[in-house]
């Protein structure tokens, strides 16, 4: 697939992640022990053979690039192509508040200067393995304008994500906003597969009538001009950008099938910056059931129905149950946590309780001393 | 070619016969140890944490898994524009080739790498050793006593003492004589194996070493006697530290189960001394509800379904509900099935144990190797 250039567009991306987003942006949030959200498009165009990735960066990206760094984790330091990160090239303050379209427009060059002739646009917060190079065979098969990506779930969503309707033939007949009532049980993963000269003509013509959003406008308002196709996703999705959808989607890991559908069943690796870390330790008074536990770990004491990031020590008669507990995390003896989520390095002193509910988990702000 | 201090020359082309089927298509120094490290990740991690950016690796037997493992050395922050790791074995020139005919020899066929870099000093360490040591203290305390050669000692119980290669010193840790596996050790300083020498010594004597057709071409047995019969200054650095010839199955063993100890003197989990390998790039490990989890070492990509006690397991194990495994250490990727009892053991890669097996070990038996059938019919 020397032919397609992949793009993560953070710009303006919805987040309702609440503490875990004050000093990060939502494609750098800790997720599934040891990711970051934006591993699993990353790592899914990777293995879908797409060598060169720009991230357009937007705000708070300073974890962010600290976690992508050179890109070689992903395979994708390399001369030619490669990872491009790309952050608003603006003069003035009030540029920021412009839509993606005109970032897109900013950076032009970069899609300019690619020889490749599709584009896979995508977002960071899409938790899923996704084979892309099916997607963009099945656009190319089906003589297709643009392909949206959707997943069929009547499940209900926590995370907040947009609606589309498709006819019988798979056209896509309507595009909804993130709100509203809808009927349709088809969830888009905001991934869009075109031509790239047609993208930059969207984003000409769309500028030029004072338009700046990709989606309601570029692709929205030409939904009856272009023949927009759905794809229909089969894999695990998580639309992680809530507090209740990061929590939930977190805790389906805990569910062995879930577990192999999203890292192993697909043959693609979800890859992510590698720490060095030690195999986790298990000390002899550890109880631990029913856990997703990461490397370099001191376990001492119990924990069930969680998720223990890397680099976690764990004291003695600490009990820790249905909590998300984030990497370089010190929980003390006779510590009791319940419902909770602590952001990394967060340091819970000897015998604290804290407890949230399942709906509205206990949350710790990253370096916070309880 | 810019000028390095040091060098250092890491002796990976052992047979490792002594390791079984564990090395029968793979090099000693590649053998997996402690649930994500292969046993060469500890002196390539002492390297880069002791600043020293170009290592010569000399291989040998079995050098595919070791070679492509090593790659252009990454993981160990050896890729470097000057130096960095390079894969070094016996190859053929205009008049033939020869393999290394001993450490001394391997040394000597690679004499020109060395002088690339005109270094003042060479370090000597070998692949199937686990501990972790700053290599630049015994390179100020070789300069400070302005050694020709420093060789690192560990002292050893006295009743194991003839077991190693023993260091007789003087008052002021000069080496006086060296005896490989004494009857009756008059010191219990063992040689960890760990040398540097000043260069422009060294390759002297590894010429003449090399002149000398009686000569098996052997650091112990050859070159440090010669250097002692001259009255060379050799020096022993004293280490104090956990280290461990992981040669055998039982030693092997023995070194992922001091890895449990509540008070192990190995720790993995010193961040200014990290061990750094290869990645798997495997998710966070899962531990089932009907599991049980106590004093074990587990890696990222394990599933665990049973009972664990005391054990390693690498990453990808999978093992299956009602199991027990006890005592043991599992390579990557092994798969137990449901009730097997597994006791006192070393599980090699990729083996797949079916439901129901039982490996107990009696009270003081042997180590049992449990592998794939391939793998133990070698």
């Amino acid at each position: 697939m020397k032919q397609v250039l992949g793009v993560i567009n953070l710009v303006n991306e919805l987040d309702d992640l609440e503490e875990l987003t004050y000093n990060r942006t939502i494609a750098s949030v800790p997720f599934g022990g040891r990711y970051r959200l934006i591993d699993f498009i990353l790592s899914s165009m990777v293995n879908s053979d797409i060598h060169s990735v720009a991230v357009f960066a937007h705000t708070k990206y300073r974890s962010l690039m600290d976690h992508i760094g050179s890109g070689r984790e992903w395979d994708l330091a390399r001369k030619r192509s490669g990872l491009f990160l790309l952050p608003p090239a603006v003069e003035e303050v009030q540029e920021m508040l412009k839509g993606d379209l005109y970032y897109f427009h900013k950076h032009r060059d970069f899609f300019y200067r690619s020889s490749q002739e599709y584009v896979v646009i995508a977002r960071s917060h899409m938790v899923c393995n996704i084979n892309l190079k099916e997607v963009v065979n099945a656009h190319i098969e089906r003589g297709a304008d643009i392909t949206m990506v959707y997943q069929q779930s009547g499940e209900p969503q926590l995370g907040k994500c947009r609606r589309i309707e498709t006819d019988a033939e798979g056209r896509v007949t309507d595009i909804l906003d993130h709100f509203g009532p809808t009927n349709s049980e088809k969830i888009s993963l905001d991934i869009f597969v075109m031509r790239k000269d047609l993208l930059l003509d969207l984003v000409e013509t769309s500028l030029a009538k004072g338009y700046d959003h990709f989606t309601r406008n570029a692709i929205m308002n030409n939904r009856e001009r272009l023949k927009i196709y759905g794809y229909a996703y089969k894999g695990y999705l998580g639309v992680v950008n809530t507090i209740p959808a990061y929590f939930k989607h977190s805790m389906d890991l805990l569910n062995p099938d879930i577990w192999t559908r999203l890292f192993y069943d697909t043959g693609n690796q979800i890859y992510t910056k590698i720490k060095d870390e030690p195999p986790c330790h298990y000390t002899e008074q550890s109880h631990v059931a029913n856990s997703l536990i990461a490397n370099g770990c001191r376990i001492e004491g119990e924990v069930e129905n969680s998720i223990v990031f890397r680099g976690v020590k764990i004291g003695k008669g600490a009990k820790i149950r249905n909590s998300i507990v984030m990497q370089n995390c010190v929980i003390g003896e006779d510590v009791s946590l319940e419902n909770a989520i602590l952001d990394k390095d967060v340091t819970v002193g000897r015998g604290s309780t804290l407890k949230g509910s399942p709906n509205a988990p206990f949350l710790a702000p990253k370096r916070k001393r309880i | 070619m810019k000028r390095k201090e040091i060098v250092a020359m890491l002796l990976a082309g052992g047979e490792g016969k002594r390791l079984g089927p564990l090395t029968s298509n793979l090099a000693k120094p590649a053998v997996h140890f402690g649930g994500k490290y292969r046993i060469i990740d500890f002196p390539l991690s002492n390297c880069t944490n002791s600043g020293i950016d170009t290592v010569g690796v000399l291989t040998q037997y079995q050098p595919l898994v070791l070679n492509s493992y090593l790659g252009i050395g990454s993981p160990w922050d050896l890729d470097r524009n000057e130096g960095g790791v390079a894969v070094l074995p016996p190859y053929v020139r205009q008049d033939g080739g020869e393999w290394y005919k001993g450490t001394a020899n391997a040394i000597y066929q690679n004499i020109g790498f060395v002088e690339r870099y005109q270094p003042e000093y060479v370090l000597v360490i070998s692949g199937d050793h686990i501990y972790k040591m700053d290599y630049d203290l015994l390179l100020d305390f070789h300069k400070k006593e302005q050694a020709d050669a420093t060789i690192a000692v560990l002292e050893v119980p006295w009743d194991e003492a003839s077991r190693f290669g023993i260091m007789n010193t003087d008052e002021g840790n000069r080496i006086t004589s060296f005896v490989e596996k004494p009857a009756e050790p008059k010191s219990n300083l063992a040689s960890m194996g760990v040398y540097i020498f000043t260069w422009e010594v060294l390759k002297r004597y590894l010429e003449e070493d090399e002149a000398n057709p009686a000569s098996s071409n052997d650091f112990g047995k050859d070159i440090i006697p010669a250097m002692l019969g001259d009255e060379r200054r050799i020096m022993a650095y004293p280490f104090q530290d956990y280290w461990k010839d992981v040669g055998t199955i039982k030693s092997l063993w023995e070194a992922n189960m001091d890895l449990l100890e509540a008070d192990s003197q190995l720790n993995l989990n010193d961040r200014s001394w990290r061990i750094y390998s290869v990645n798997p790039n495997q998710p966070a490990q899962y531990v089932a509800a009907s599991a049980h989890v106590r004093n074990c070492l587990i890696n990222e990509g394990c599933l665990v379904q049973g009972e664990v006690e005391h054990s390693v397991l690498s990453y990808g194990v999978r093992i299956g509900e009602g199991s027990r495994i006890k005592d043991s250490f599992l390579m990557p990727n092994v798969k137990i099935g449901r009730n097997v009892v597994i006791e006192k053991a070393i599980v090699g890669e990729g083996a797949v144990v079916e439901d129901g097996a039982v490996y107990r070990s009696e009270e003081g038996a042997d180590i049992q190797l449990i592998g794939t059938s391939d793998m133990l019919d070698n």
